[in-house]
C-alpha cells in the first residue's frame, strides 16, 4: 500500500548476533562493524526505490533485530 | 546393524542413533511436534530431552540462567566438561571469548579466503570429471571445509584424514563409548601443541598466530584457552559444512527441476542454499540444564541433558509456511540452521561462502547429474546430519 510517510529502518544492538542476512541482502542500507555485528549505513531512512529490500531484510533476521518505522 | 535396543516410542525413549532416525528422522520429528512436543530419554545419563518446536528451542537457545552450554554433546555417559571457548562457555566468560575470535570471521574477512575456496573446488571437479560417477560426499564435499579450515589455522591441507578421523571419534563413536575421546583429545593437543610453539617462535599470518597473540583485558589467553579455541575452531567447521554441502547436493540430484533451475539461474543460488539449510539443517546442538525450569509445557531437570533441534525447529510449520516443502525461492526464511542468541556460530560467514562457491562450481561444472544406478545414500549418526556417501551419475 502507498505510504506518503518516510521508512526507517534500524538494528536493535541487543538483539543482533551477527547473522548478517540483513548485509547480504540490502547491503545498500546495512554494514557489519569489525566484529560483525550489523548497523545501519547512514541516518536509516530508506529510499523508495529500497523499501522493498528493507522489508526483505528484516523478515530474513533470526534475531528479530532488523526494525522498520515510519515517521 | 543397530548397537542399541530398538525405539518403540520416539517421545519417552528417543535415540538419535537409531537407524530410523539416522536414515530419515524427518517423520519423526514432524509426530513429535505435533504431540509432544519434547521427547525424554533415560539412556543418555542424567535424562536427555529433545526439544523440537521452533518456539522451544529459541526460547532454550535464549535462556542461559537455566540451561548451559559446558556440555554441548549430548553422551550416554558424561565427561568432565572440556571447555572449547566460545561455543562452551556461558556469560560472563563468553562474551570475551567470542569477542577475541569474531573478527577473522566477519564476511569481510571471509571474502578473501573465497578465492582459494574457489581454487579447491576447481581442483577436485578436474578431478572428477574424467569419470562418469563419483560420490558427492567422499570426493567432494569432505575436502573442501577441511581444507579450508587448515589453510586458515595454517597447518597442512595434507592433514584432513587425521582430522576427519578426530572428529568422527569425538562426534560419532564418542557418543556411546567414551574412551575414545580423551586420547583424541590429547592427540589434538600434542598437534597444536607443536605448532603452537613453532609460532612462539616464528609468528604468521594465521588463525594460530592471531590467538597467541589476542589480549582479553591486557592479558594473553590461557594455553588451555587457546587449544580449546583451536579445538572448536578445528572440530566445529568441518563435518558441518561438509553435511551441508553434501546435503544439498543431495536435494539436486534428487530434484531435477530445481536442479535445471539453478543452473540455469545462478543468481538465485544464495537464497536456494538459505533454503537447503533450512530445510536440511546439519547442527544440532546440546545444552545441560542447571536449574529447573518449564519450556513448552515440559519441566526440565537440573543435570538433564538437552538436544536444541534446530533442523527440526527449521521443519515448524508454526513458523514456517509450507515447512516441508523445498522451495528455492523462499523469500522469507528466519531458519535457525546456525543457531540463535548469544551462540549464533561464529563461522556462519565462513560456511556460507563455502557452500555457495561449493555448489555453484559444482553445477557450473556438472549441470546434469542424479543418484547414481541402485546408489546406496548413507547419513552421518550423531548430531551433525550429512550424506556420508553419495553416489551420483554425472552427465
Amino acid at each position: 500500500m502507498a505510504d506518503a510517510r518516510i521508512l526507517r529502518v534500524r538494528v536493535d544492538g541487543e538483539r543482533c548476533q551477527g547473522h548478517n542476512r540483513c548485509c547480504a541482502l540490502a547491503p545498500e542500507l546495512f554494514e557489519a562493524d569489525e566484529l560483525g555485528n550489523s548497523k545501519v549505513k547512514g541516518e536509516g531512512r530508506v529510499p523508495a526505490a529500497l523499501e522493498a529490500k528493507a522489508r526483505l531484510a528484516a523478515s530474513n533476521c533470526p534475531e528479530h533485530a532488523v526494525r522498520l518505522s515510519h515517521e | 546393524m543397530s548397537r542399541h535396543a530398538p525405539v518403540a516410542d520416539w517421545a519417552t525413549d528417543f535415540d538419535h542413533r537409531d537407524p530410523r532416525w539416522v536414515e530419515d528422522p524427518f517423520p519423526i520429528w514432524d509426530d513429535l511436534r505435533k504431540r509432544c512436543p519434547v521427547a525424554h530419554s533415560k539412556r543418555f545419563e542424567d535424562g536427555a530431552y529433545f526439544a523440537s518446536r521452533y518456539d522451544d528451542v529459541r526460547e532454550i537457545a535464549y535462556d542461559s540462567e537455566h540451561f548451559s552450554s559446558r556440555r554441548v554433546i549430548v553422551r550416554e555417559k558424561k565427561i568432565q566438561p572440556q571447555p572449547a571457548p566460545p561455543i562452551t562457555s556461558d556469560p560472563p566468560e563468553h562474551t570475551p571469548a567470542r569477542r577475541v575470535l569474531l573478527p577473522p570471521f566477519t564476511a569481510q574477512a571471509i571474502a578473501k579466503i573465497e578465492p582459494h575456496t574457489r581454487a579447491i573446488c576447481r581442483e577436485l571437479l578436474d578431478k572428477l570429471a574424467a569419470g562418469r560417477t563419483a560420490d558427492g560426499a567422499v570426493d567432494y564435499a569432505q575436502h573442501i571445509p577441511v581444507r579450508v579450515i587448515a589453510h586458515m589455522l595454517g597447518v597442512p591441507e595434507d592433514d584432513g584424514d587425521l582430522f576427519r578421523e578426530w572428529i568422527h571419534l569425538l562426534l560419532e563413536v564418542g557418543i556411546s563409548d567414551e574412551s575414545v575421546i580423551l586420547p583424541t583429545l590429547q592427540k589434538m593437543a600434542v598437534y597444536f601443541g607443536v605448532e603452537i610453539e613453532k609460532r612462539r617462535v616464528k609468528p604468521c599470518d594465521d588463525l594460530i598466530s592471531f590467538l597467541l597473540a589476542a589480549r582479553v583485558d591486557g592479558q594473553p589467553l590461557s594455553p588451555a584457552h587457546v587449544q580449546g579455541s583451536l579445538r572448536l575452531l578445528l572440530i566445529a567447521g568441518i563435518d558441518t559444512t561438509w553435511s551441508a554441502i553434501g546435503a544439498s547436493l543431495w536435494h539436486l540430484a534428487t530434484h531435477a527441476e530445481d536442479r535445471r533451475r539453478l543452473a540455469k539461474e545462478p543468481a538465485l543460488l544464495p537464497t536456494a542454499i538459505e533454503e537447503f539449510l533450512r530445510a536440511y539443517a546439519p547442527v544440532t546442538m546440546a545444552r545441560e540444564v542447571v536449574k529447573e525450569t518449564t519450556v513448552g509445557g515440559c519441566t526440565f531437570r537440573e543435570k538433564g541433558q538437552v538436544l536444541l533441534s534446530f533442523p527440526s525447529a527449521n521443519r515448524d510449520s508454526a513458523m514456517f509456511p509450507d515447512a516441508d516443502r523445498v522451495l528455492i525461492d523462499r523469500a522469507e526464511n528466519r531458519h535457525a540452521a546456525f543457531g540463535l542468541g548469544r551462540h549464533r556460530c561464529l563461522g556462519s560467514n565462513l560456511a556460507r561462502m563455502e557452500i555457495q562457491v561449493a555448489i555453484g562450481e559444482w553445477l557450473a561444472r556438472f549441470p546434469e547429474f542424479r543418484l547414481a544406478d541402485g546408489a546406496k545414500v548413507t547419513w552421518s549418526e550423531g548430531t551433525v546430519r550429512g550424506p556420508r556417501r553419495l553416489p551420483l551419475a554425472l552427465g
